[in-house]
């Protein structure tokens, strides 16, 4: 399936979109771990913070519409931003997509 | 190498020839594979088979018995119920989570596979010990992946039972129960008919899930060397895709758009193509290449193997097809036509239709030819019996009784036990209670229905036959104490490996003590899993049948009376007074299991589970308990625990009174007022009693024995569990 | 007139028949509204139910948002309709932007499935016109993602404006200031945790739900 562009030559990313809480919002499955790691006798871990990964591909013509997309992609639909963050990693995957 | 593929496929040399007189021919290793998981003891029973044919499994009642994916009773106003109950107990050694869901996943299919809607789940639950971290982690798995699985499909799981036993290190039991409701005119069975019908799968696409032992054909040469690409992977479940499978065949078969539908569970396709085929008496072609795969380069063998979850085969009509595409449309299914009905016997695996054959086998012969054993049995070496005089001098009363209490809300709190509006009584008591309402209107019919799980590993390690006869009766009364009478069973044999003359020795004897049972109490089995080889390190678990019965409640107009107790009630013992230590949840806390069991009268037991089904009925009592692990004490602190009230009672002289066990006794709590109605009704059924105490005060005083406050009781019951599981413990 | 309470179902959802049959119980009509349907003709109020829409991935209500349901349940809150969001229907509206705050995993980090005690907090909203503050309802909750969470200067937003519709007698999963279910400015779109439609028989366990039913089937 495609997504946005229809006519030309399009770049593949690989895109990593690391989902966190933001700073402030309670995290009781970072602080549960964070707990529980001294009784297992891992001592000084500190800042436990649980999230998620998406992984995707997306085509574009270059790495600045790409990162244009994916914070879309996320302000809109990965990311709830009443709680939630997004740390965005893009990589060109050296492939071309003919359309 | 490729001479004993069939050992390493688990295939005895008897049966490798058995195979090739059947073929007429040496079959090839597609063919072997498929012999090789349906003859084996998860698919085939084969140690088993002959000792469950002493089972009584008819009644008026049963329109359906074991053999197909679920029973299904009749229970009137043209309504029927569909039950069955599974073990999910290797793949949760493995993967808590998973193994769990996707057990909850099966047997979930099993039931809609009848054409009914799944109502209700329950989980027979054995882990290792308390103390023993890593039983811990399998059984905080294991509830989180119930949980997980079926609060999302959106199927209430009502009820079930917990245990933490040491014979379950390594290898935990976890066996769930599902109950599902149906018009009776909508029964669906699982077979094929018509030929040029088409076999079309529904669901999720087919990867490498739990293709286990097979694996070693997807190695070149079938070397040691095994491709970390071609490696089988965990079943892992997927509950958002089940719930649309449910509703997308429930409204299929609304549409009587099936002739026949089958669930995939183990052996998968294999298994789901050949049963179809050969109950319906014909053949199929399946058109590998036509199922939808999850990974590249997957091989004929591990298609028709793959344990991938919610996929279901349903068999259809031509012309029925561009409905049936559409109904799964609305429900973003998946259908894909991957066989044809076809005249004979004979299951074609083929690449493509048309195309080459990959392997050609009779269908029926995967069923039907499969080996029967014999197995040789050993009666054990007798047990030493315990002396309660022992017992008694090294325990403290108090502290043995703060031990034995342990309340499994922590567990069943995480479960979604209301959906569908028709929990009177959830879990927690002695059965669950569920409104009994048309399957269709979804109008009640002023009926209910009651279920319960039982199981006892102490009582069968001590004697499994009459260990097993003790769990069935404690099932019939466990129904009547919230006024239903028994309709039909339903089975889960945990055991340990039959080639174990002595472990077979128990499953021969734990059959029997459930066949006297089952006819003493003229309650049919309508199905029945077997699971075999639970051991870890060699040692194999106390033997664990776990029963399920169903019951029916013909008025169901008030709240059954529960465990509370009202202030100023009478507490009345009904039933005989003989007890022992064998076997009982007390000598295990001393680390002793052994002993007598007291074995139980069908007759007696009979008569007292009627006296307490009238006095359920008519609202003559207000709280009631049945006697079972852990005897009077357990039971009256249970009943404290849950009540804002504490007792005073008298009449137990020792310990051995307080946590002895035995059979047929029920703790009931009545009203000063009602107190001669139910001495009459019971001297006049020969039931004898006991007046125990009374309700009220703030403490909990067995007299000459015990003496604390309430809240230590409560305490007690209410921390055990979420201090063990609950703390320091996260979730994946 | 009777009114008609359409119900909300996305693909995994699963106390639509509930949430009809406590309407029904109480005189209204129930009708199923499909999630690709933006077809509210007839409707008077809607109840977007509890279950797991879209299987809850990504987050819960974060795929039914973007339905063609949802869009026109927006525009008939928007014109004053009357809005009931139950448990994950909670959740959706708070994605849908329909209701302020989020909804995260509980506290305990559990599913959660027990009677609480909640309290009402303001009898102005659809759903608690019938009832008196100050009320304490038996109500069943059922959830992994109960704990109700937003900024302060939207908290004290809420409780200016008297938008908090109930709270939790003993909070049972951590959310901000016991907040058990919360309505947007014009008081019309109600969002709560609890399950009300399980507490409308008295051989389940509880009644208390039935004031909340009668509210908003006579808010209209």
């Amino acid at each position: 399936m495609r997504i946005g562009l229809a006519v030309g030559v399009s770049l593949v990313f690989s895109v990593l979109v690391d989902v966190s809480l933001r700073k402030g919002i309670a995290d009781p499955a970072g602080s549960t771990i964070e707990r529980s790691l001294p009784t297992l006798g891992f001592l000084g871990v500190r800042d436990v913070g649980v999230g998620k990964t998406i992984r995707f591909t997306i085509e574009a013509e270059g790495e600045e519409e790409a990162k244009n997309k994916v914070e879309s992609i996320c302000s809109t639909f990965l990311t709830n931003p009443v709680i939630e963050e997004a740390k965005i990693t893009i990589e060109n995957t050296d492939q071309v997509e003919g359309n | 190498m490729v001479d004993s593929l069939h050992r390493v496929l688990g295939l005895s040399d008897e049966e490798a020839t058995k195979i090739g007189d059947i073929l007429k021919r040496t079959p090839n290793p597609l063919e072997l594979a498929m012999y090789s998981v349906m003859w084996s003891e998860h698919c085939s029973y084969k140690s088993s088979r002959l000792h469950l044919s002493r089972l009584p499994t008819s009644a008026p009642w049963v329109l359906v018995g074991p053999g197909e994916n679920a029973g299904v009773i009749d229970v009137g106003d043209g309504i029927a119920v569909a039950i069955r109950i599974e073990s999910h107990n290797h793949p949760s050694a493995i993967e808590p989570y998973q193994g769990a869901a996707t057990g909850v996943g099966g047997i979930l299919r099993d039931i809609f596979t009848m054409g009914a809607r799944p109502i209700a789940l329950m989980d027979s639950l054995r882990f290792g010990s308390l103390d023993d971290a890593r039983s811990c982690w399998i059984a905080e798995g294991v509830v989180s992946g119930i949980s997980g699985y079926g609060n999302a499909v959106g199927v209430p799981t009502v009820g079930g039972e917990i245990d933490f036993d040491s014979t379950y290190q390594g290898n935990p039991l976890v066996n769930v129960l599902c109950l599902g409701t149906l018009p009776k005119d909508r029964l669906v069975l699982g077979r094929a008919s018509g030929i040029g019908n088409l076999a079309v799968l529904l669901g999720s696409s087919t990867g490498r899930d739990g293709i286990g032992g097979v694996s070693v054909l997807a190695s070149a040469g079938f070397s040691n060397q095994v491709d970390v690409e071609k490696r089988p992977s965990v079943q892992v479940g997927d509950p958002f895709e089940e719930k649309r499978l449910i509703e997308a065949c429930l409204e299929i078969f609304d549409s009587n758009l099936v002739v026949g539908i089958q669930d995939l569970g183990g052996a998968g396709l294999t298994c789901a193509t050949s049963e179809t085929a050969s109950r319906g008496g014909v053949g199929m072609d399946v058109d590998i290449s036509a199922v939808p795969q999850r990974e590249p380069g997957m091989e004929a063998h591990e298609i028709m193997i793959s344990e991938s979850q919610e996929r279901m085969l349903a068999i259809i009509e031509p012309n029925n097809l561009d409905l049936l595409f559409e109904i799964c449309a609305k429900w973003e299914v998946n259908a894909n036509v991957i066989g044809r009905v076809t005249a004979g016997d004979k299951l074609r695996i083929l690449d493509r239709f048309d195309g080459n054959v990959l392997a050609e086998i009779p269908a029926s012969s995967l069923h039907d030819d499969a080996p029967i054993y014999d197995r040789p049995k050993k009666k054990p070496e007798e047990n030493k019996t315990v002396s309660s005089e022992k017992l008694k001098v090294k325990s403290d009363v108090v502290s043995d009784l703060l031990s034995l209490l342990s309340d499994p809300s922590w567990v069943y709190s995480q479960y979604d036990h209301q959906l569908f509006l028709n929990t009177v009584v959830g879990p927690g008591y002695d059965a669950t209670v569920l409104k009994l309402r048309d399957p269709v209107s979804g109008l009640e019919t002023n009926k209910g229905l009651a279920i319960t799980t039982d199981g006892n590993h102490r009582w069968c390690a001590v004697n499994p036959r009459v260990g097993t006869k003790l769990i069935v009766a404690e099932g019939v009364m466990n129904l009547s104490c919230v006024g239903a009478h028994p309709l039909a069973l339903v089975n889960c044999l945990n055991f340990g490996n039959p080639e174990n003359p002595e472990v077979m020795w128990e499953l021969s004897e734990s059959i029997d003590g459930m066949a006297e049972a089952c006819e003493g109490f003229g309650i049919p089995v309508v199905g029945g899993n077997v699971s075999l080889y639970n051991e870890s390190s060699g040692v194999n678990i106390s033997p664990t049948p776990i029963v399920g019965l169903v019951g029916k409640i013909e008025e169901l107009h008030r709240k059954p009376p529960g465990f509370e107790l009202l202030e100023g009630n009478r507490l009345v013992l009904l039933g005989p007074s003989h007890i022992d230590v064998g076997g009982s949840l007390w000598s295990a806390l001393h680390g002793l299991n052994s002993g007598e069991l007291i074995d139980v009268d069908l007759e007696t037991h009979k008569v007292l589970a009627d006296l307490v089904r009238s006095l359920v009925s008519d609202g003559i009592i207000d709280g009631i308990h049945d006697l079972s692990a852990g005897g009077l004490g357990v039971a009256l602190a249970e009943m404290v625990a849950k009540s804002k009230f504490g007792i005073t009672v008298a009449r137990i002289p020792d310990a051995l009174s307080l946590f002895g066990e035995g059979p047929s006794r029920v703790l009931v709590s009545i009203n000063s007022e009602n107190v001669n109605e139910l001495l009459s009704r019971a001297e006049s059924a020969n039931i004898p009693t006991t007046r125990l105490g009374l309700v009220g005060g703030d403490r909990f005083i067995v007299k000459d024995l015990i003496d604390v406050p309430k809240e230590t009781i409560d305490l007690a019951f209410l921390t055990q569990l979420p201090n063990a599981l609950g703390v320091g413990t996260v979730s994946a | 007139m009777t009114a008609t309470v359409g119900v909300a179902v996305f693909p995994g959802t699963n106390c639509e028949l509930d949430s009809i049959h406590a309407v029904e119980t109480l005189g209204g009509d129930g009708k199923i509204l499909w999630h690709s349907t933006k077809n509210l003709s007839g409707v008077d109020a809607v109840i977007i139910p509890g279950g797991f829409a879209h299987g809850d991935y990504l987050r819960p209500g974060a795929i039914a948002r973007f339905s063609p349901l949802m869009s026109a349940i927006a525009k008939f809150a928007k014109n004053g309709g009357p809005v009931l969001g139950i448990c994950n229907g909670f959740q959706v509206l708070t994605e849908a932007g329909l209701l302020p705050g989020a909804l995260q995993k509980n506290n305990g980090l559990k599913f959660l499935c027990k009677t609480v005690q909640v309290r009402v907090e303001t009898e102005n909203t659809t759903l608690t016109r019938k009832a008196e503050k100050g009320m304490e309802l038996s109500l069943p909750i059922n959830h992994f993602e109960g704990n109700f969470t937003c900024d302060l200067d939207t908290l004290n937003s809420l409780i200016d404006h008297d938008r908090v519709v109930l709270r939790y007698c003993d909070n049972p999963n951590g959310s901000i200031d016991d907040i058990a279910g919360v309505c947007n400015e014009t008081r019309n779109v109600v969002g709560l945790m609890p399950h009300p439609e399980r507490a409308c028989d008295l051989l389940l366990g509880s009644e208390d739900g039935k004031v909340l039913f009668e509210s908003l089937l006579g808010s209209n």
